[in-house]
């Protein structure tokens, strides 16, 4: 089961090449047989590179399958699992607290000055609060744990891969996935819709802030709207999603982390690796999701 | 048979001091006093035969590259077997294998009488128990203390109270030699500390057989001979049965007990140290020879 979690880079680099070679008519090709052949190169190639993405998105999902089943085994690590909670969670704080409140108060300014075209300046705040509530806060601040927790993982991990401090504690007789993925799975997974309570908190009120204080919009139509047009649901909708998003940079970040090679490189390309390939899925995730959880109403 | 069979054919295949005959080809004798498991035509050691470890036609490939071409090698217990051979010839790859960190595309590696190829996680992190293994670069847990690190597998395996724990691995740290350390982390010691802290904790758990991945590259003359002799002290105190992968040639003439030679994935050469000198093979003579390790030639070149 460890040894799955493994890259085999050299078996999903050769099965293009090989599929090719064992593919081709015996004669050597002449200049004809080139050309004919070029169209099944370029098909080899490209479905070479769809077999390797689904190798690994497979490879990804068996290490998240691994994280869960760890979670349940004792020994349970509650100790690491507290540590990473402090990392992902207290220690995103306050880039939680910085983004959060810029973001509503851009919001705030974007909605004001369009709303203001139809004399409906009273309706902003509502508006910020779906924005938030349903999209920016989920997404926003998946981005942001990607970029401070998710890199870190990869970049620890990779390190510890590349010095064989892995392999050590796999020789020792203890898991490296529950000892060092499923601590910072089930943390991020815990800390992440917290997170993202923070982030709709700060963000709404740095779009009431910005737009009685700054702007003028009359509060009380503003708290009003907003009362009435937000509701549990669209709360609820972003938990669900930050969530998901916990899992999925989670995994992602120590799998690149776990799967490192190469050296110094090698930890910086899985750095590169986890935050990039969380953040294409953090996206691609948020529009099936909204689109999942939204009521068609045509 | 053919030709390049015949090439890689061991040349000296001789008995390990003080072991019955490696038996590459068993000879199953049919009223055997007691009877030996067998498994692929392959007598199978058992937890107290003289042959710790029995590998036999162990492949493995990775991609297109064979790096360990079926291989059969006997690591003897309580001795000190060095593997030998040039950067590259699957040494590290094979005593992965043993520990079950890689699973090879075939062949069979009994460990006191059991497969270690089809195990499972359960069974494999059983019998990893039994190891201890010490790495090239150490592979301390950069993120934990000198102490923490040799405190790690007692913590894992034992339910003794901490302190105990604690006072066990300062015991073992002192005992080789690693004094007013143990809060310090592993970056802020030598390269020979980390060794010898690797070496702690792997014997931290009293392990059966121990396991050096390259143990002295990287370390200076004297720094290697004292890691020889702490592995050579470490094998005569606890009676178990070493394994040290190297392509030092001193450390091995100095400490090895039994020396297998590895090339292209097989072992071409197998015996005692003295053996190892005298042998003619000359894949063999031309890498003892460039170690200089055996001969020192007095008319060396002057530097012009």
């Amino acid at each position: 089961m460890a040894d799955a979690v493994l890259p085999t880079p050299a078996a999903g680099g050769a099965a293009p090449g090989t599929g090719a070679g064992a593919g081709a008519p015996p004669k050597p090709p002449g200049r004809l047989g080139k050309v004919l052949k070029a169209p099944w190169r370029a098909v080899d190639s490209v479905s070479g590179g769809l077999i390797k993405f689904f190798e690994t998105v497979g490879d990804v999902l068996l290490l998240g399958v691994q994280t869960f089943v760890w979670l349940l085994r004792p020994p349970y690590r509650a100790k690491l699992f507290f540590e990473q909670m402090e990392f992902v969670g207290v220690g995103s704080l306050s880039i939680i607290f910085l983004t959060g409140t810029f973001t509503g108060a851009v919001i705030a300014v974007q909605t004001i000055f369009n709303l203001a075209k139809f004399r409906q300046e009273g309706l902003y705040l509502a508006g910020a609060a779906l924005a938030l509530t349903r999209e920016l806060s989920p997404v926003l601040g998946a981005l942001m744990v990607t970029a401070r927790a998710g890199s870190a993982m990869a970049t620890e991990l990779g390190t510890m891969r590349i010095t064989e401090q892995i392999e050590a504690m796999a020789t020792m007789a203890v898991s490296p996935v529950q000892y060092l993925v499923t601590p910072r799975v089930a943390a991020t997974v815990v800390m992440m819709p917290v997170l993202t309570m923070v982030f709709n908190g700060v963000g709404i009120g740095g779009a009431y802030l910005l737009g009685v204080h700054a702007f003028g919009v009359d509060p009380g139509p503003a708290l009003e709207n907003f009362r009435l047009f937000t509701d549990p649901a669209d709360i609820y909708m972003g938990l669900v999603k930050s969530l998901v998003f916990g899992v999925v940079l989670s995994v992602v970040s120590c799998y690149n982390g776990f799967n490192a090679a190469g050296g110094a490189k090698g930890v910086g390309n899985a750095t590169t690796r986890s935050v990039v390939w969380s953040a294409v899925a953090i996206l691609v995730l948020d529009y099936v999701i909204t689109d999942l959880m939204t009521e068609r109403l045509a | 048979m053919s030709a390049k069979d015949l090439d890689n054919a061991p040349t000296v295949v001789t008995r390990a001091p003080d072991a019955p005959a490696p038996a590459p080809a068993p000879a199953p004798a049919p009223a055997a006093p007691a009877a030996k498991k067998v498994v692929d035509g392959i007598e199978v050691p058992g937890p107290t035969d003289p042959v710790t470890i029995r590998i036999r036609g162990l492949v493995k490939k990775f991609g297109p590259q064979t790096v360990l071409d079926a291989m059969d090698l006997d690591l003897y217990r309580g001795k000190i077997n060095f593997v030998i051979g040039a950067s590259g010839t699957g040494k590290s790859v094979l005593i992965r294998h043993v520990i079950g960190l890689l699973k090879p595309d075939a062949g069979h590696i009994f460990v006191d009488g059991e497969d270690v190829v089809p195990m499972g996680d359960y069974e494999l992190s059983k019998l990893r128990r039994k190891f201890g293994m010490v790495f090239q670069y150490s592979a301390l847990f950069d993120s934990m203390s000198v102490l923490d690190n040799v405190c790690f597998p007692l913590r894992e395996h034992t339910k003794k109270p901490d302190k105990e724990i604690r006072g066990i691995a300062h015991d073992r740290l002192t005992e080789l030699g690693i004094v007013g350390a143990d809060h310090k982390y592993p970056s802020e010691i030598s390269g020979g500390m980390r060794k010898r802290v690797a070496l702690a904790r792997a014997l931290v758990l009293e392990p059966k057989i121990l396991l050096y991945d390259e143990p002295t590259t990287g370390l200076d003359p004297i720094a290697t001979q004292n890691v020889d002799e702490m592995i050579a002290d470490t094998a005569r105190r606890t009676g178990g049965t070493s394994v040290v992968i190297s392509h030092d040639m001193a450390s091995t003439f100095r400490i090895g007990d039994v020396v297998s030679m590895l090339y292209q994935g097989k072992v071409i050469v197998h015996g005692s140290p003295d053996e190892i000198r005298s042998s003619q093979d000359k894949r063999l003579r031309e890498f003892v020879e460039t170690s200089g390790a055996v001969t020192f030639n007095p008319e060396r070149p002057a530097r012009a």
